[in-house]
């Protein structure tokens, strides 16, 4: 028997079984966000709240991405967590490490029981319950004024240093480091709960969710594990924007947060992990650039570029390089040259 | 007593008269998503053109009012064609989330472009002498306007109602949505179908948003401020139906209206967690289909 | 109440009921998959043998009668259930998971028989078994070169072939195989016959089929369903001599 097959089985397992390994490129981001700490000192502001964004839009990853369940409301996770942690610090907590886990706790309940109610539907009918749910909480945060400011917004936080010892400077250097560092931590639980076998079912759910029922899978209890994690990182992140910034409004409860992510996920590239931080990143600045150029007007060129997007590149920028690297491979690359089964052979 | 009898009048009628709104502008959207499967989130631009229309011709073409309302619906349906031909068309069958994004990106447009050409205060709408005022109804006294629109709505929904049930037209329709590959192997040209039936539905959307301005106001965020009750009337009252947006709408309509009267600040709360309740009981909405 | 000592069939039901308002798509049907069967359901279209199918897999509730696996009672349990006990299903129209490769397909299915799957931590790639037992399941049943291909790049043919081999995966005591060739072009229905010829003998199937040449060549027992009834069962030379099967397929070629 020939060698040359059970090489190549053993290179095929192996790139199977290694797909999860880090590659190369993924040191990418962090070098990018190392560097702008440095080369743009004036942006750091805008950079925390960039790194913040990313980890929201890789919790929006796991469910849309990942398990395919499309949301227009992720943004009440995302509020529950801001207002967790601005309810905190404007009444005395303000250390920021336990308002974060606060609010992705807070967070996180929320999405389990939302999720317990709601999962059980999809499609359409799936988008107005998570659209709904967002709105029900939007409206009652307008209501309870004397615990979150309602219209106005919640006043008044006071975060306190890091550790005790790193204050939030007016340049926003601690908020950057401290937004990378959180971020830093959710990636590596996203990224470990995507590849792990859980995740795989995950995609599996996407891609078929009657074969997953046909094969065994307990599908409701996975999505809602999905979405609760998938919420308490939202919250985490909603936490980071509201101590940076030490202000949360009603906005972090709208229907327009929860857009303008699903936009700059699908943007970057849906269930690639990185189109997070492609999407949030070329969305961010541009926005923010085009809010010194000409702001009234940014709406009708993102809107553009938004058709443009769909039309042109499909699977957003994630999807273009994919497509440009096929375009220079050979084609070739996928024909091994062992021996056919003999089933093979006309019956 | 008397006091709470005339209340419930003018709750019921207020509420009458914007369910119409709602319904007008809805319904199309209804039709569109239940025949092409296709998630228009920007269907409300089209009711806001439609009330962007009306005043513009209105006050800078001075045209009277019927001509103006006529005029509008004719410019959003020419330009929904277009739309249509050059954009959705591609997306059908496609992936929901292109579709997302396209829609999105198509609201945003209309934010923008609504801003650079009327600013953002909401347009004034200045019906005729005719339908100004109050009218007299038995005891009470009503204003004119809201009962055009009444009557408006009414007319409507037995057009449409006649129009899905008696004409070819709408056969053709009932039975694309109900099995479009069916329909297509019949000889049914659901390519046009979809054209025309799209253009129906931006042409009502028109009317609904140039008639209900002054309960809607005209606004660059006109598309996505009221997105979610138009996808609250289509999703209760179930994709591909026409009765059902029509139920729907006269439940949020009277609802809304009726918690503006008693506790203004539960009205939209109320509304979102009756969406809720619905759906969970009837997942397909009210009137949808199985 | 037990001590009868009858032999327990793979799968069997009990009295099955369903209909669809007034339409039945089960009437009282009372079917025996003996263990290690070789057995084919047959009848005309609608006559409601993937009804049938997903009455017994739990896809549809039934509104009367029992389905019992292996003796023990079934009717009440969910899909999941169903499929940890050994009864999995292949589907009429290829349902695999899409987009992700065929090695994956099959990994998915292992690692939830294994219990693997509801893993957060350990990346999947580290559960060499399963991965392993992937690889080799696509080796004995020739697929292995198509392993990290995504399934809808496959021929249909092959996307058949690989439905079953997902199946495989769950190592079924009770295989529903829905019209496997389905859909195939006729130049790649026999390596899904072989497939299924080579298929293990503790393995009931039942397969759905129109072609009535795989029907003889594979079944050595066959239901004839027509309108939700049973019309007749039997060894395949007596169904092809039946008169009442004969009528019922009046106008298609008659077996040989």
């Amino acid at each position: 028997m020939a060698s040359a097959p059970d090489i190549a089985s053993d290179t095929m397992l192996d790139a199977f079984a290694h797909r999860h390994r880090l590659r190369p490129f993924e040191a990418l981001p962090w070098l990018i966000a190392i560097a702008a700490f440095f080369v743009f000192p004036d942006y750091l502001a805008l950079g925390a709240q960039i790194l913040a964004t990313i980890l929201f839009a890789l919790s929006l990853d796991l469910v849309l991405g990942y398990a395919g369940i499309v949301t227009l409301g992720h943004a009440a996770f995302f509020g529950t967590g801001a207002y967790t942690a601005g309810i905190l610090a404007a009444n005395g907590w303000g250390e920021p490490i336990s308002g974060l886990i606060a609010a992705g706790a807070a967070a996180g309940a929320v999405g389990f029981a939302t999720g317990a109610i709601i999962l059980r539907t999809t499609g359409l009918t799936l988008l107005m319950q998570t659209l709904v749910v967002a709105a029900m909480l939007s409206e009652l945060a307008n209501k309870a004024t004397r615990i979150t400011g309602g219209a106005d917004g919640l006043q008044g936080m006071d975060v306190w240093p890091i550790f005790g010892a790193f204050r939030f400077d007016l340049f926003g250097r601690t908020a950057y480091l401290y937004c990378a560092a959180v971020l830093l931590i959710g990636w590596l639980v996203v990224r470990s709960i995507v590849y792990s076998p859980f995740g795989r079912s995950l995609t599996g759910i996407r891609e078929n969710v009657l074969r997953m029922h046909a094969v065994g899978a307990p599908v409701r209890r996975r999505k809602l594990i999905a979405y609760t994690i998938s919420a308490a990182l939202a919250g985490v992140s909603g936490a980071l924007i509201a101590q940076t910034a030490q202000f949360v409004g009603l906005g972090a409860l709208g229907l327009e947060r929860s857009g303008t992510l699903l936009i700059m996920l699908i943007i970057g590239g849906v269930g690639q992990l990185y189109g997070a931080f492609i999407g949030v990143t070329i969305y961010m600045i541009a926005q923010d650039r085009f809010s010194t150029i000409d702001p009234v007007y940014w709406y009708f060129w993102i809107g553009l570029f938004m058709i443009f997007m769909v039309i042109f590149a499909r699977g957003g920028v994630l999807g273009l390089i994919e497509r440009v690297r096929q375009q220079i491979r050979k084609p070739s690359w996928n024909k091994p040259s062992w021996n056919k089964p003999s089933w093979n052979k006309p019956s | 007593m008397d006091d709470l009898l005339s209340a419930a009048i003018s709750i019921a009628f207020h509420g009458l008269a914007l369910a119409m709104v709602l319904y007008l502008i809805s319904v199309g959207l209804s039709v569109t998503m239940g025949l092409m499967g296709f998630v228009n989130l920007a269907h409300g631009a089209f009711a806001m053109a439609g009330g962007y229309a009306l005043t513009t011709l209105m006050s800078h073409f001075q045209l009277p009012f019927g001509v103006a309302l006529v005029g509008a619906i004719i410019i959003v349906v020419l330009a929904s064609l277009l739309l249509e031909r050059l954009l959705y068309r591609r997306l059908y069958g496609g992936d929901e989330l292109d579709q997302v994004l396209m829609t999105m990106g198509l609201i945003f447009m209309t934010v923008g472009a609504a801003t650079y050409f009327w600013g953002p205060v909401a347009q004034p709408i200045h019906p005729p002498e005719l339908i100004s005022g109050q009218i007299h109804l038995g005891s009470r006294d009503f204003p004119t306007y809201r009962s055009f629109l009444i009557l408006c709505g009414v007319v409507l929904v037995t057009f449409l109602w006649l129009a899905l049930e008696r004409t070819r037209f709408g056969a053709k329709v009932r039975a694309a949505v109900d099995n479009l590959r069916m329909a297509q192997s019949v000889g049914i040209n659901t390519s046009q179908l979809f054209a025309l039936t799209f253009a129906l539905g931006s042409g009502l959307a028109a009317l609904g948003g140039a008639l209900g301005a002054d309960l809607l106001p005209i606004v660059p965020g006109y598309a996505l401020g009221n997105l979610v009750y138009f996808l609250i009337v289509v999703s209760v009252g179930g994709l591909g139906s026409i009765r059902g947006p029509f139920v729907a709408a006269f439940l949020v309509g009277t609802a809304d209206t009726a918690f503006k009267y008693i506790a203004p600040e539960l009205g939209a709360f109320f509304i979102y967690a009756l969406t809720m309740a619905i759906l969970l009981w009837r997942p397909r909405g009210l009137f949808g289909h199985a | 109440m037990e001590q009868a000592v009858m032999s327990n069939a793979g799968l069997e039901t009990q009295g099955l009921c369903k209909s669809f308002g007034a339409l039945p798509v089960a009437s009282d049907i009372n079917f025996r998959l003996e263990c290690g069967a070789r057995h084919a359901l047959i009848g005309p279209n609608g006559a409601g043998k993937t009804s049938f199918v997903n009455l017994v897999t739990g896809v549809l509730k039934p509104n009367a009668g029992r389905i019992l696996l292996d003796g023990e009672d079934i009717t009440h349990l969910s899909r999941a259930a169903r499929v940890k006990r050994g009864l999995v299903r292949t589907f009429q129209i290829s349902a695999l998971f899409r987009r992700l490769s065929l090695l994956e397909n099959v990994t998915l299915a292992i690692s939830e028989r294994e219990g693997t799957a509801g893993d957060l931590i350990r990346p999947a790639g580290r559960h060499r078994k399963v991965i392993e037992e992937g690889y080799a399941l696509l080796e004995a049943l020739g697929l292995a070169e198509d392993a990290l291909r995504p399934v809808n790049e496959l021929a249909y043919g092959r996307q058949r072939l690989a439905d079953i081999a997902v199946s495989l995966g769950l190592k079924p005591k009770v295989l529903l195989l829905d019209e496997p060739a389905a859909g195939v072009p006729s130049g790649e229905t026999g390596a899904i016959i072989d497939m299924i010829e080579r298929l293990p003998s503790d393995i009931a199937f039942l397969i759905i089929e129109h072609d009535m040449d795989l029907v003889f060549r594979l079944a050595n027992r066959i239901t004839v369903l027509v309108q939700g009834s049973v019309l007749v069962e039997g060894a395949p030379q007596d169904i092809a001599a039946d008169a009442q099967v004969r009528q019922v397929y009046l106008g298609e070629r008659t077996p040989r």
